[in-house]
């Protein structure tokens, strides 16, 4: 981030770690969509494509200048200098950024992670979001929660100048989806029938293929959050595999104690577990942190999961249960474990690390200020939502399943027998 | 003409269709069926939560055949199911009015 002179090691590596970003948002269209019920996989499936269209763009004709411009002002918001692609080209804005990269390439990138994070929240709302509140919900949700905490830490924003850490999106990415998540929840009510009536994944196949391309995503998303081919990439990519191998260990070790069996499921939840708990941390730390990382989180977030029975809200695949405490788990362990030998940003290092806890306290602050931030805006654009169209498909659409009701499509039609005819 | 209708454990299927085959029955029609008897259901873990599924599935198989040989086709069906263990299911042989060849148009034991 010192240079300015464009760097074409860095700028390959970005254009392809802009890619493996892209890429995480069918693989999590498929780790939720093998998890749903077959009428309404294309339902879900489609809510994470029509991500990648309409949020890149809201991204580039406001978003991003929202989170981006005002770059280091420590601030709350961005400003518009870079609306409608304004000063967004191959040669402008680079330095004022100190990047190695094009501006447009770094604008292109942030724009994937501005496409999965709405993205995710999807799952806690399976099988009941009407399309069109959707779309209308995180179109206003990429404006006015993602950019302004985007701002706060990606951006040079307060939570950044107060000494908050995020090196890929712990905070902005996962404790914000989650947060969010459970207030749309809380808007959307629970599915018909749940928690009483099995509803169980009808494609678990489709759940481990989207495991894998998410996992290998992911070496974009924390190993590109360097914006450079380096050895904090490096160090980012290392860590990032590292945590979701401990997280799927410690999630199917759970498993096998208290169910006796370890399942696909959980090993597929158990690796996201621990990617997703490496997210914040993955450029900071070294050795053997991000294993204990990602462990602890496959081990939390499997005890997380059950907090919905608890308290009767229906968070169907368990967004909040794996981002937002997988999030919490990860923003609050990089305050035991940010390591200044690994990356000089590191100004406060972690508890084990030899400092003292003020990182602690500022990953504290920053994840408890997103949380409360991204509850509240989401929950008042989710009521304002139902109040007026509705968030909530009819019981009618629901029974019948999302890929009829809202897409007039069926996603599997097998044998010969009752073939259509066209009218 | 007898009905004989068997539901077995999916599995047996083939053990069962080599048995009648091997017995020179002439056709038999196989449907997946889903269904509970004193076996009860089995339990599936999603994510730590428990489902009983009561619904096992199931092979049916129909076949009609002359008055004379249905208690031996039975007898055959029975002895290539049986696994010795609860669920193998059960057969049971009911009375066919008429029967059609839709070809030829034949009736009856020629049409079977």
């Amino acid at each position: 981030m010192i240079a300015s002179e464009i760097n074409t090691g860095d700028t390959a590596w970005m254009l392809i770690s802009t890619g493996l970003v892209l890429f995480m948002t069918p693989g999590l269209a498929f780790f939720y969509g093998g998890m749903v019920r077959a009428k309404n996989v294309l339902g879900m499936l489609m809510q994470n494509f029509f991500a990648m269209g309409l949020m890149a763009i809201i991204w580039v004709t406001i978003a991003f200048s929202l989170a981006f411009g005002n770059f280091g002002d420590g601030g709350f918001i961005g400003n518009l200098d870079f609306a409608w692609m304004r000063n967004i080209t191959a040669t402008t804005g680079n330095e004022a950024f100190a990047l190695s990269i094009p501006f447009v390439l770094f604008c292109a990138y942030q724009m994937t992670f501005a496409v999965i994070t709405p993205a995710l929240i999807t799952g806690a709302t399976a099988d009941r979001f009407k399309f069109k509140a959707y779309g209308i919900f995180i179109a206003l949700w990429l404006v006015l929660v993602y950019a302004p905490v985007a701002h706060w830490v990606f951006g040079g924003g307060w939570l950044a100048k107060l000494g908050a850490l995020d090196f890929a999106g712990g905070a902005v990415v996962h404790i914000n989806a989650g947060a969010a998540a459970l207030a749309v929840i809380i808007v959307l009510g629970k599915r018909k029938g749940w928690p009483r009536e099995g509803m169980h994944p009808h494609n678990l196949p489709f759940t481990l293929l989207g495991t894998g391309i998410l996992w290998f995503g992911w070496f974009g998303f924390n190993a590109g959050s360097a914006l450079g081919a380096n050895g904090i990439a490096a160090t980012a990519l290392m860590n990032t595999f590292l945590a979701a191998s401990a997280g799927m260990l410690g999630w199917l070790l759970f498993e096998r104690i208290k169910d006796g069996k370890p399942t696909t499921l959980g090993a597929a939840s158990g690796a996201v577990a621990g990617l997703v708990a490496i997210t914040p941390c993955a450029g900071f730390v070294g050795g053997m942190a991000p294993i204990i990382i990602g462990f602890l989180a496959g081990v939390l977030c499997v005890l997380a999961i059950q907090l919905k029975f608890k308290f009767g809200y229906d968070d169907s695949l368990d967004v909040i249960g794996v981002h937002l405490v997988g999030g919490l788990i990860g923003a609050l362990l990089l305050g035991f474990f940010a390591d200044a030998a690994v990356n000089p940003l590191v100004e406060h290092e972690g508890l084990f690390m030899g400092g003292d806890a003020k990182l602690l306290w500022f990953q504290f602050v920053a994840s408890v200020v997103t949380m409360v931030f991204s509850f509240v805006v989401s929950f008042i654009i989710a009521k304002a939502i139902d109040k007026t169209i509705g968030m909530r498909v009819t019981e009618e659409e629901e029974n019948e399943g999302l890929d009829y009701s809202q897409h007039a499509e069926t996603a599997y039609s097998f044998g010969s027998t009752g073939s259509m005819d066209r009218i | 003409m007898k009905l004989v209708t068997a539901i077995i454990k999916p599995h047996k299927v083939d053990d069962v269709k080599d048995a009648l085959k091997a017995a020179g029955l002439h056709g038999m029609t196989v449907d997946e069926v889903k269904g509970f008897g004193r076996q009860g259901g089995k339990t599936e873990i999603y994510r730590g939560a428990e489902y009983v599924v009561d619904l096992l599935p199931k092979v049916k198989i129909e076949t009609v055949v002359p008055d004379d040989i249905a208690d031996q086709v039975a007898d055959i069906i029975v002895n290539a199911a049986r696994t010795g263990k609860i669920g193998d299911g059960k057969v049971w042989i009911s009375p066919v009015e008429k029967i059609i060849r839709i070809r030829t148009g034949e009736l009856g034991d020629e049409a079977v």
